[in-house]
């Protein structure tokens, strides 16, 4: 049975994905609209995993349906990849290492900023 | 733009149940074998997707949709935050060195076999 809200939260979590790609800068040559989508969805997860779904005492199964199948599927790493390998092949060098730092560290903060955003809120 | 929508939804419905199967049958103690699987084969399998040249439908739905879907970025940044918490300095450094030099090169590696299919 958390296949099925696996997969339900997974299919809202791409199509949302989707809307945002086509709605955000679609025609850039930065892959801005996938940067957004994962340091959006990094902060998101370790803020809900940390913080939000222990406090509203969701069960595991919803959590897991939100947690990994929503925000799991809202993020991408193939597409990652392939623009960042794009970008090289087009000779955007200097863009494919900014793509490529600014999710590395990038993600890596927001999902920190998450994990912190909890503590404060606990603390206080 | 209606169609298009199902087509991403459907791929997205199977690419997290998979992606789901394979970290709770892989993800270790100490490295996410499982995340570090999906994401790895999802940029081979995107790159001959996107080689080959695919119709647009298909690419909505096995691309966008099932790879988008099955390959994640949250985890695996959730997961490197927690090594780096954890002091696991070495393990931390491996997987993202694993992770972003394996996802670019086997992106190129799909990109380059798909286009023999073009």
């Amino acid at each position: 049975m958390i296949y099925l809200w696996i997969g339900i939260a997974g299919m809202l979590g791409a199509i949302l994905r989707y809307l945002i790609s086509v709605l955000l800068l679609a025609d850039s040559l930065f892959p801005f609209a996938t940067l957004t989508i994962n340091l959006l969805g990094s902060f998101l997860l370790a803020w809900l995993t940390s913080h939000v779904f222990k406090k509203a005492r969701l069960s595991p199964h919803l959590s897991t349906a939100i947690g990994t199948g929503f925000i799991g599927s809202f993020t991408t790493f193939s597409a990652l990849s392939v623009e960042t390998l794009r970008l090289f092949q087009d000779g955007n060098n200097f863009l494919g290492m900014v793509y490529v730092v600014m999710s590395l560290f990038g993600g890596l903060a927001m999902s920190h900023l998450g994990l912190n955003v909890s503590k404060e809120v606990q603390e206080s | 733009m209606a169609s298009h929508i199902l087509l991403v939804g459907m791929g997205g419905f199977f690419g997290a149940i998979f992606r789901y199967f394979f970290s709770k049958k892989l993800n270790g103690e100490k490295l996410p074998i499982g995340t570090l699987t999906v994401n790895l084969s999802g940029a081979f399998l995107l790159g001959a997707i996107i080689g080959a040249n695919l119709s647009t439908a298909t690419t909505l739905l096995l691309g966008t949709g099932f790879l988008g879907a099955f390959t994640t970025f949250s985890t695996l940044k959730l997961e490197m935050a927690q090594l780096q918490l954890k002091k696991e300095h070495r393990v931390f450094i491996l997987y993202t060195t694993i992770t972003y030099g394996g996802g670019i090169a086997l992106a190129y590696l799909g990109y380059w076999l798909g286009s023999f299919f073009r």
